[in-house]
């Protein structure tokens, strides 16, 4: 499998990311050198073993339901670029 | 010559239900409802560099209780993924979902419309976080966000596409609705967003096997909506085909002011989510021992309680389901049957649901307030039941307990002087009085006219003031007119 000049277009939109053409060539070439490594893998034969979600095989430690925070909304204001009646303030977006 | 294609409805339902922790599902925030904006979202909830979330135990037990109530298949190991898209009220670019296995799969819920009895299949029930709000209001032309919704737990609940109508959906979210309010995982607050239902409606000509394309209707927060936004979108989508148009999938909106749905502007990506394993979750694992220890603390569950009420207060299947419609209107109908006895099952059932149901209709109140406890109702039963009171005079005792006048049915009786007149010789003195006044009446009934019947009974019964039992009334009126 490889990725055309399209494709790594769409995925630099679908990740918010502009590139410059000469970014796309590169970032095409990188990604196919990527995927060249995936497909070695995929060469391995995997017949009967179970797939693993995550790289260390252990399982999700988990948290008792107690709340833990407090109000740390000053703080985290003071380095947000624009706020107002306590919201942060982002660009409209409307749907 | 045009022939009328017989249309068939097809609607799948997902359903948000917000579980009820005290904390959030990957962080130590509360998720209180009404707070000032962003005091309930820290490092974690708006997404700073180099925060880890780590999973909430009491939403795991949420998602286990309702794997259990539904019957479906709880997963041993599920897996925690991004879903990946870009709005500003997710901070972190991605909600943290499930999504190639979900921890609840398979089950269903019984529905019942009308006398129709139906089971719906769940595909899955899987656990991700909520977003933040986006508040479009004028902020300089800038969106305000509120970040505090960010991370609360939801369980979102899949169903196969196999309602038929917005009745069913409507019954399918109802039962969900009382259902998740049973087993205590959800609050059910509809207004403040806590159970919120998106409906996959497609049509296709009768017959048909394929299914035809559908059209995602979001966030409806009523029954009533529900309803209204399902049929307009049907009509909708009908009318769109036999004029010669084909549908477009889409996610449409419903309009309360305008009863209509309308299109979504949607990107041409909104819906590539790019799925992928978070690598900040390990897998879930829920042991065995996890489950039964869950399934121990569960309540008996509606369908199961709806079963034993037919079989153990010999109930009909409808006025069973009705009375296990909540776990709160159960609760009360058991207390009353445990002091007016089983062999008053029906006329409890009755009283439940027609009476106390009406008058908590009218005074707008949920069961759990009514101003009559389940022990005055029963005392009102038991009255009844003794033939100290008639039915008719049991509504009065009723509206005495229900306003405050009187501490229980018994109290009521003595200080009205309601008790039941079933001394033989006080009735017939009376019923010879007004046969004595209403010869016209005797007359028209021996001339065949049985209408004259019914109204010396009438009189009869007024001339006790309801307190005469009716049935002694009737048969002495017969015996005396030679009947």
């Amino acid at each position: 499998m490889s990725l055309n000049l399209e494709d790594v277009a769409r995925i630099a939109r679908l990740a918010r990311i502009e590139l410059s053409a000469a970014e796309r060539e590169a970032t095409r070439d990188q990604l196919n050198d990527i995927l060249g490594f995936i497909e070695q893998l995929q060469a391995v034969d995997t017949t009967g073993i179970e797939p693993m979600a995550h790289a260390v095989d252990v399982v999700q430690r988990l948290r008792p339901d107690v709340v833990t925070e407090t109000d740390r909304r000053a703080d985290f204001q003071a380095v947000a670029p624009e706020t107002e009646a306590g919201l942060y303030l982002v660009p409209r977006v409307v749907e | 010559m045009t022939r009328t294609t017989q249309w068939e409805v097809v609607i799948g339902l997902e359903t948000h239900a917000q579980l009820q922790t005290k904390s959030k599902i990957f962080s130590g925030s509360s998720i209180a409802f009404g707070a000032e904006p962003n005091v309930q979202a820290n490092a974690v909830d708006i997404a700073l560099p180099g925060v880890l979330p780590v999973l909430n135990r009491e939403a795991v037990v949420c998602a286990i209780k309702f794997g259990l109530a539904v019957g479906a298949t709880i997963a041993p190991r599920s897996v925690f993924a991004r879903k990946n898209y870009f709005y500003p009220d997710l901070p972190k670019g991605y909600q943290i979902s499930q999504f190639e296995i979900p921890v609840v799969l398979g089950g269903g819920l019984h529905i019942r419309v009308g006398e129709a009895e139906k089971f719906v299949h769940l595909t899955r029930a899987h656990l991700e976080e909520d977003a933040g709000k986006s508040l479009h209001e004028d902020f300089h032309g800038r969106t305000g966000i509120d970040l505090n919704r960010a991370g609360t737990p939801l369980l979102e609940i899949v169903t196969e596409p196999e309602m038929r109508s917005s009745a069913e959906a409507v019954a399918y979210a109802k039962a969900l609705h009382a259902l998740v309010q049973w087993i205590g995982i959800c609050d059910g607050n509809m207004q403040e967003g806590s159970f919120r239902c998106d409906a996959n409606v497609s049509v296709r000509p009768m017959g048909q096997k394929e299914f035809g394309t559908r059209r995602e209707i979001k966030n409806l927060n009523s029954f009533r909506f529900m309803q209204q936004a399902i049929d307009f979108e049907v009509q909708w989508q009908i009318n769109e085909i036999e004029e010669g148009r084909s549908i477009q999938q889409a996610t449409v909106l419903f309009d309360p002011d305008t009863g209509e749905t309308r299109s979504m502007r949607s990107k041409e990506d909104a819906h590539d989510y790019r799925y992928f394993p978070d690598p900040d979750l390990l897998p879930l694992e829920i042991t065995p021992g996890w489950i039964d220890e869950v399934k121990s603390g569960l309540p008996e569950l509606p369908q199961a309680m709806k079963q034993r009420f037919e079989t153990d207060y010999g109930l009909s299947s409808y006025d069973a389901a009705t009375l296990t419609a909540s776990r709160e209107m159960a609760a009360y109908f058991e207390v009353v049957l445990a002091l007016a006895g089983r062999e008053n099952a029906k006329p409890a059932a009755n009283w439940v649901m027609g009476d106390l149901a009406a008058r908590l209709n009218k005074d707008g109140l949920e069961i759990a307030a009514a101003p009559l406890s389940a022990q005055q109702l029963a005392g009102i039963i038991c009255r009844i039941a003794d033939n100290t009171i008639s039915n008719k005079i049991a509504r009065d005792v009723f509206e005495a307990l229900w306003t405050g006048d009187g501490k229980d049915a018994d109290a009521v009786i003595e200080a009205k002087g309601w008790k039941q007149i079933t001394d033989t010789g006080a009735i017939e003195a009376l019923v010879d009085e007004v046969l004595a006044a209403n010869q016209k009446s005797v007359e028209e009934y021996r001339a065949g006219k049985e209408k004259a019947f019914n109204a010396l009974v009438g009189q009869a019964m007024k001339a006790t003031r309801g307190k005469a039992n009716p049935q002694q009334v009737t048969d002495l009126l017969k015996k005396k007119l030679g009947a």
